[in-house]
């Protein structure tokens, strides 16, 4: 075989898919969670916390990505606030993958009916163990199908990182395709490696909705 | 029965204002312990907003809530919610917890509102449901049982908090026929253990053979109450009498 892919392109990218997954992890776990937060907040929280997270949800949503990056990355630096180029790119990520999680929870939390608050309240519970125990488990389980859909987005847009200098996969092969001028090869191969982190994310996301599904429940 | 002590449950002068409507105009009731008032009336009488309403689920404008001569300082959330866990709810149309299993469903709340363990809340939830005939059906979700099951379930979701009182919504309106009787079953044994019971129905055969006491509503209002044998007694001139003929009357050109 070539050694072009041997020795340059299959290590470089071993090492970019490497430093992809440690962006991607934290960024789905904490981009759901802060999702459900947001788009819980949106629907039950006070009136000075929805107009703040629909705020939020606003900015986030309607500010490209790349440009939420370099606000992070070199426009808080004159604020004082420095982020490695690595953190930036997971804060940016989370705050950006939030948003939207945020919307499809919220979707989910105004399809569940007022009596399932009911029932709980009427049973001595607390808005926040109601939501916590009663209806925020459900309306996961409905947002699931479009959160999936946001965390396979938001594996490609990984791919954003490099631009604040955090070389992942997509940065890695642009540097050998500019050293070598072989474009088509090694974007070619990049393009598999993403296909692969999106079929083993897909296959894990029907896992879990086959893990958490419920006789009768969504149907 | 004669009442010496104060009763369970005693609404006095309730008023409530919903969307700028005035449901429910000055309402006094008392519920004496082991007794079951039956709330009977027409639609949009106010009987659901009442129920409701002495579970602090909709907020009054006026009057007073007593459970056992105390009435909630409702500012004070943590009161609020004992009081609800003495004040059982049953609901028209079951709402029993889509993502739990029967067990989970009777179990959830000795959990996490009494802090009992997994296992003592458990087997707790498991006497309930053999309680109201449904030892086995365990570990059904909601989606796997027949409306008359879900309404048992949530009888005895709400018999597992050991309530002081229970307030039933209309509890067998939402049932097909032939299921309505498993329920009456269930709310008539509860009559005779001496549960403290309010109910809405327009179940008369049941209210007439187990209601102590008969209480008609009409326009956010009680018009009438009394013993069911005084209230529905041949010849006499009573609205609930009256109330009651014409829907034998609908139901007898129903069944046509």
């Amino acid at each position: 075989m070539d050694p072009f892919y041997t020795q340059e392109l299959i290590p470089a990218l071993n090492r970019g898919i490497v430093m992809s997954t440690m962006l991607i992890v934290p960024s789905v776990i904490f981009g759901l969670l802060g999702g459900i937060v947001v788009g819980t907040a949106r629907v039950f929280g006070t009136r000075p916390l929805r107009v703040f997270f629909n705020g939020y949800t606003t900015f986030f949503r309607g500010v490209p990505l790349m440009v939420q990056l370099f606000i992070l990355y070199y426009g808080l630096p004159n604020l004082g606030i420095y982020f490695e180029a690595y953190t930036a790119a997971v804060v940016g990520f989370i705050l950006c993958s939030s948003a939207y999680h945020s919307e499809y929870i919220r979707g989910a939390l105004l399809s569940i009916k007022a009596g399932q608050m009911n029932a709980a309240s009427a049973l001595g519970m607390s808005t926040s163990q109601a939501l916590l125990w009663i209806i925020i488990p459900q309306a996961f389980r409905r947002a699931l199908p479009g959160c999936g859909n946001e965390l396979i987005y938001l594996i490609k847009y990984s791919s954003l990182a490099y631009i604040v200098s955090c070389i992942e996969l997509t940065g890695e092969a642009r540097a050998i395709a500019a050293e070598t001028f072989r474009f088509t090869e090694a974007f070619t191969v990049v393009a598999c490696y993403y296909l692969a982190l999106v079929t083993v994310a897909t296959y894990l996301l029907h896992r879990l909705e086959k893990r958490l599904a419920i006789p009768g429940f969504g149907s | 029965m004669t009442q010496t002590t104060a009763p369970t449950l005693a609404a006095e002068h309730i008023s409530v204002t919903l969307g700028g409507k005035e449901i429910l105009k000055d309402v006094s009731l008392d519920l004496p312990q082991g007794s079951l008032k039956v709330l009977i009336g027409p639609s949009g009488a106010g009987k659901s907003t009442f129920l409701q309403t002495l579970n602090h689920l909709i907020p009054h404008d006026r009057g007073e809530i007593r459970l056992n001569g105390v009435a909630v300082d409702l500012s004070r959330k943590k009161e609020l919610y004992r009081y609800r866990q003495q004040v059982g709810m049953i609901f028209q149309d079951f709402n029993l917890f889509d993502h739990l299993n029967a067990v989970d469903n009777v179990s959830i709340a000795l959990r996490k509102v009494k802090g009992m363990n997994r296992r003592t809340a458990e087997a707790r939830g498991r006497a309930e449901l053999e309680r109201v005939g449904l030892a086995g059906k365990e570990n059904r979700y909601p989606a796997e049982l027949s409306g008359g099951q879900k309404q048992r379930v949530a009888i005895a979701r709400a018999l597992a908090m050991d309530p002081s009182v229970l307030l039933l919504d209309e509890p067998t309106s939402a049932l097909d026929p032939e299921l309505v009787g498993e329920v009456l079953a269930v709310i008539r044994d509860l009559t005779r253990e001496g549960l403290t019971m309010m109910m809405a129905t327009h179940q008369m055969d049941f209210a007439r053979a187990l209601a102590h006491e008969i209480v008609f509503m009409e326009d956010g209002r009680i018009v009438e109450q009394g013993r069911p044998e005084d209230l529905l007694k041949a010849g006499t001139t009573s609205r609930t009498l009256d109330f009651c003929s014409r829907l034998e009357t609908i139901i007898e050109q129903g069944q046509d």
